[in-house]
């Protein structure tokens, strides 16, 4: 017993040193989080009230206090819904094309390709294109919409890649048991394929999202800068609430900047409440809970 | 691995379903092979447009567009994309360099480390750093990472200053490359680690207990059934990184000094990328101005072509190695 359990020092003091660097690297990941969020909420709680949730900055002086971010979170949340309407179909199905109907042919590889170079389109070329393509050579005005056209260009990828991934991992066995059965493709694609990969695509969506909803830099030439409250994301500049933020806090007295930490706080808890709305979904359908 | 099991049982599968006549079919297969088609054709239309807009500008440049390093297209018409574009790719590499491991690291902390009733809340804690957007990372280096990191900066400077990443005269410190290198870093490590889990996660359990069942260490384990089975998945992890990095731009332009030198001092105030110079220069830019800001978004979209094309390669390669090792 005592000899097949015995372990030379040279590989117990390895396994010892990697579990202490896995600890370690898990710490140094934490340590800036919870600077990060510290800062935001202590600087942050300070205007968080009513007040900035219900209002905007009409009106508001240059130094005044006062004054809220109404506008810029409907902004948000309408231009990040927009964008997700535009992009998440597309981006589920052309998965769907790159793993069950692909075939590795040329279109497919084709499309694969291009998907990571979307990938790799930084968001302020996206802010870019849809500036030169909706606002320059269409000539339409600012927009919630055109904002919401820049974030949909960069969660196309991130939504395609992480729903082929998750995808490709649902083992051939599940499809293959269910064609015996005599199952068309396309339904054995949304009875089997889908809900068996649905975690791991809400959690991609989720990834997504967080990444869109904190841009800044499209929405600086895409949405413009606005102070009033404007609800239709089709006509007239309408804030965001990023752009809120990078707006208050490029300002240099100090009522403006703490409106834009209490708008960073605001801003990570709507994309936290969206994450954990995420996270509910993918629990109560999850196959394990089923089981 | 998969796709070679696919088409090879893939075929006669398909001529089955398409036997029999089933309702739904081919609607399916059009609005997914469209919703790809619709993909190239937004990929070409910024193509298109970025080239139709820069080429105005690039004619009225009076400097080469490659060589030169200083940025005026406003007033001289004389612009250039050198500083800017190595100052985009050094940074970028910094930042994956830190990222990279410690992501690793986190993931399997994560996977196979963390109790497993802490692990799901952990996996919570390090997406949450994805969660937090890049203008807050910009408003935290500006107000806390830059000052913390001017004495450790000054003490490698004057220990260490013979390694050229940390040599440098005159002001050492403050808005410098690593500030910005260590916020890219912040902002990768959640996207590098997600996915790394994810993948770590799907390895095969057969493996793992059989690699233990023979008495391996769990290091040993991973070593053998985890980490091969994880790498292309870490290092298309780490291509999402680079090519996020590469695109930051809010932070980083709050962050570095917007100069216009080429230089691998990481201690001294000299830093600027493509994106933070499009983000610091797009409000006060004129027609020219803009044309040149939109020919410089096109190097960091080739820029970032040509770094996926590499990654891509790369994982192809992998993926070929393993498939021969199986």
């Amino acid at each position: 017993m005592t000899t097949i359990q015995h372990i030379s020092t040279s590989r117990r003091i390895k396994d010892r040193v990697v579990q202490g660097l896995v600890y370690l690297a898990f710490a140094a990941a934490v340590v800036p989080l919870v600077s990060v969020l510290w800062l935001v909420i202590s600087n942050g709680l300070a205007r968080f009230d009513l007040e900035f949730l219900t209002h905007s900055m009409n009106g508001i002086g240059a130094r005044d206090a006062h004054g809220g971010a109404y506008h810029a979170i409907i902004g948000t949340l309408t231009q990040v819904l927009l964008a997700g309407v535009i992009s998440v179909p597309i981006g589920l199905f052309t998965a769907i094309y790159l793993v069950e109907y692909g075939n590795n042919g040329r279109l497919s590889r084709a499309i694969s390709f291009f998907v990571d170079v979307m990938t790799g389109i930084p968001s302020v070329v996206a802010g870019l294109f849809v500036f030169a393509f909706w606002i320059l050579f269409l000539g339409f005005e600012y927009s919630g919409w055109a904002g919401a056209l820049a974030l949909s260009i960069l969660m196309m990828p991130t939504v395609v890649r992480s729903a082929e991934e998750m995808l490709r991992l649902v083992p051939n066995d599940l499809r293959e048991a269910s064609y015996a059965l005599g199952v068309a493709k396309w339904r054995t694609i949304v009875k089997v394929v889908l809900p068996t990969a649905f975690t791991g695509i809400v959690t991609g969506v989720m990834l997504a999202v967080a990444r869109v909803a904190g841009e800044t830099a499209p929405l600086l030439m895409t949405v413009f800068f606005t102070n009033s409250i404007n609800h239709d994301p089709f006509s007239g500049p309408q804030m965001g609430l990023p752009l809120f933020v990078f707006d208050q806090a490029a300002r240099p007295n100090d009522t403006a900047v703490d409106r834009a930490w209490t708008g960073a706080l605001t801003l990570i808890l709507i994309v936290m409440l969206l994450n954990l709305v995420a996270r509910l979904i993918a629990w109560w359908r999850s196959p394990a809970r089923a089981r | 691995m998969t796709t070679n099991v696919r088409t090879r049982e893939g075929g006669p599968v398909k001529h089955r379903s398409a036997s029999r006549r089933s309702h739904g079919e081919a609607p399916f297969r059009i609005v997914s092979t469209a919703a790809g088609i619709i993909l190239l054709a937004i990929m070409a239309a910024i193509a298109v447009f970025l080239i139709s807009e820069a080429i105005p500008a690039l004619r009225a440049n009076e400097a080469n567009f490659f060589t030169e390093r200083t940025w005026d297209p406003n007033s001289q018409q004389v612009f250039g994309i050198a500083a800017l574009a190595f100052g985009t790719v050094f940074s970028s590499a910094l930042a994956l360099v830190i990222a990279t491991p410690i992501a690793v690291g986190v993931a399997l902390f994560i996977s196979h480390y963390a109790p497993r009733r802490l692990a799901a809340p952990l996996g919570y804690l390090i997406d949450l750093l994805a969660a937090v957007p890049s203008v807050v990372y910009g408003l935290w280096g500006v107000a806390f990472l830059v000052p913390l990191l001017r004495t450790p900066s000054q003490w490698l400077n004057e220990n260490l200053g013979w390694f050229p990443l940390f040599a440098g005269e005159g002001i050492v410190g403050g808005k410098t490359m690593l500030a910005g290198a260590i916020v890219l870093a912040i902002m990768i490590l959640p996207i590098i680690a997600a996915i790394s889990r994810e993948v770590f996660l799907q390895a095969p359990k057969m493996n793992e207990e059989a690699a233990l069942a023979l008495g391996a260490t769990r290091w040993e384990m991973i070593k053998m059934a985890v980490l091969p089975f994880g790498r292309p998945g870490v290092i298309s992890a780490a291509m999402l990184g680079l090519g996020r990095a590469m695109g930051e731009t809010i932070a980083v332009a709050l962050i570095f000094p917007a100069t216009f030198d080429i230089t691998f001092e990481i201690l001294t105030p000299h830093a600027n990328s493509i994106a933070a110079n499009i983000a610091n220069g797009f409000g006060e830019a004129n027609n020219i101005g803009r044309g040149a800001l939109i020919a410089s978004g096109l190097v960091l979209f080739v820029i970032t072509l040509l770094v996926n094309m590499a990654a891509r390669m790369i994982i192809n390669r992998r993926k070929e190695y393993a498939r021969a090792g199986a």
